[in-house]
């Protein structure tokens, strides 16, 4: 297999309702991508589209209906979709694009309008359960959440104020990121206990905002990209996993599938010991509790003991691994598919030191990120490093 | 009548819906194409001078190039007719009582779907077609603002 580079970016500003399309909104952020790069169209030889639930953007077949805003036109072009573990798919389908041989220039575009749902895109989630057994009772996915969470912090006695930190921490990197929908520099612990419950124990501070918005990223083959930029930063590992489809059926205090994921990543990438190895960590934030459960997953933490680096301070930017220094879903917002790709395409700012105002010191060499989704049983990773 | 109504073998079924309402925003080349329809009564499009082509409806961007597109015209009522279908049934397969026009009226290097009021005996591919707009008080911002189009004289 061929090595593969990120050599661009782009993202829109994720925000709570936008007037763009998603059509214009894929446009935006692969335009950007394109610039950043100083590349064309001509140059890209095959497009990789992510969009989550088509209920979302509201049309069905979302992927071929944004195809011209993510510069599928007269390319090879198709989407992947792994719902929420989307954005970081996305990117392991441009890498087999070009790692293969196939092509040496590939887009990869992940985009988002959750504003279209009415009123409330929480309920979209009720049309993706099983219409026979469980739609009836009408679930979302801030149930879903609220009883995992409930069994993690049960089994292992984790205070409900300790996971806020992580909340905290996240939404405080955001301030700092361009685009962020939640950043918020001066906010507390006792904010996050104080917000609204929605479901207990999730609370409205606990969980990632409804968002619109996009990202993109150009992938190229070894040889292109170093004629392109002094500055490749490498897919080294990439690997993903599905759990049972019953969420009766899994082990809800221990992500399993992102284990699998991670281990499939770090193996292609030599990693042996990535707590050493790992200098940033972009885990799946859609919740406070998640990025604790996907650090563990990642086997950057031990089990139950996750939220310890935020406690003694190992998770801050400043700190010796750095989690979500972007400010992930929790800051920066979720816009499903665009939000697990603005992972990606913060490790390639990182990596390359371009992160501006939230770059985080000592000239970090490897970073991971990682998404989850499908229903709640897929887990995505990615390894990146210079 | 279903198929499945039809057919005595079928299996027992209940009846359940994907509860999906959207809000839908024009975007940033929508707002001012159906304003301007609205407003003006006038059918608009953007050209790419570096593909050398013209969106209709207009678009933000090229699909081609992916440049923002900027220049706007205005590209009349009149378009050509590249096809059409006569419809005897509706989209859950029950008859029309009347039969129904549907025609793709190019614009440009693009053009409309849309409903077509004509002799179907002498509608021909080709035909200059144009559209019948609704009084200026009754226009919404819809598509429907144009109410169908008929033969041009």
């Amino acid at each position: 297999m061929r090595k593969v580079a990120v050599i661009g970016a782009g993202m829109t500003r994720f925000v709570r309702r936008a007037l763009e399309t998603p059509k214009e909104l894929s446009w935006e952020a692969a335009r950007m991508a394109l610039d950043s790069c100083e590349l064309t169209m001509d140059d890209i030889q095959a497009t990789c589209f992510g969009t989550a639930p088509d209920a979302f953007d509201g049309i069905h077949m979302n992927g071929e209906y944004a195809s011209d805003g993510a510069g599928g036109w007269g390319k090879p072009y198709m989407r992947s979709y792994v719902g929420g573990g989307t954005g970081v798919f996305n990117p392991i389908q441009g890498w087999y694009h070009v790692a293969s041989g196939m092509f040496d220039v590939v887009m990869v575009v992940a985009e988002e309008k959750m504003s279209s749902f009415y009123p409330h895109a929480q309920a979209a989630f009720v049309t993706i359960f099983d219409h026979t057994t469980e739609r009836a009772l009408k679930p979302n996915l801030l149930w879903i959440f609220a009883l995992e969470m409930n069994r993690y912090m049960t089994t292992y006695g984790i205070k409900k104020e300790d996971i806020a930190r992580v909340s905290v921490q996240h939404k405080r990197n955001a301030a700092n990121h361009p685009c962020p929908l939640l950043g918020e520099a001066d906010i507390t612990v006792e904010d996050v206990l104080n917000s609204e419950t929605l479901a207990w124990p999730v609370q409205r501070f606990d969980v990632s905002p409804v968002s619109d918005g996009a990202v993109a990223i150009i992938m190229a083959a070894e040889h292109v990209a170093k004629r392109l930029t002094s500055k490749p930063v490498w897919i080294e590992g990439v690997g993903w996993h599905l759990d049972s489809a019953y969420w009766t059926n899994r082990d809800l205090v221990y992500p399993r599938y992102v284990e699998y994921a991670a281990k499939m990543a770090y193996d292609m990438a030599g990693i042996r010991e990535p707590r050493k190895e790992i200098n940033i960590a972009e885990p799946y934030d859609p919740f406070d509790y998640k990025a604790l459960h996907h650090l563990e997953g990642l086997q950057l933490a031990d089990r139950g003991r996750a939220v310890e680096l935020y406690i003694n301070g190992t998770a801050a930017p400043d700190g010796n691994m750095p989690v979500c220094p972007s400010g992930g879903l929790l800051g920066v917002g979720n816009p499903i598919a665009a939000a697990g790709l603005m992972k990606i395409a913060e490790l390639f700012w990182q990596l390359r030191g371009e992160a501006g105002d939230r770059q985080v010191p000592g000239q970090p060499r490897r970073g991971v990120a990682q998404a989850w989704g499908d229903l709640m049983q897929v887990g995505t990773v990615v390894v990146m490093g210079r | 009548m279903t198929l499945l109504e039809r057919d005595p073998q079928a299996p027992t079924a209940w009846r359940g819906n994907l509860p999906v309402t959207s809000r839908y925003t024009y975007g940033l080349a929508g707002e001012k194409f159906f304003r301007t329809l609205k407003d003006e009564g006038k059918i608009m499009g953007t050209v790419c001078n570096n593909c050398g082509r013209t969106y209709v409806p207009a678009t933000a961007f090229c699909e081609r190039c992916l440049s923002e597109l900027t220049e706007w015209v205005d590209v009349g009522l009149v378009g050509e007719l590249h096809t059409f279908t006569r419809l005897f049934v509706d989209y859950d397969g029950n008859p029309l009582d009347e039969p129904e026009l549907v025609g793709f009226i190019g614009f440009g290097d693009g053009g409309l779907i849309h409903k077509l009021e004509a002799d179907p005996d002498t509608l021909e591919i080709g035909k200059k077609m144009e559209a019948v707009l609704k009084p200026k008080s009754k226009r919404t911002g819809s598509i429907l603002d144009i109410e169908h189009f008929k033969p041009a004289k």
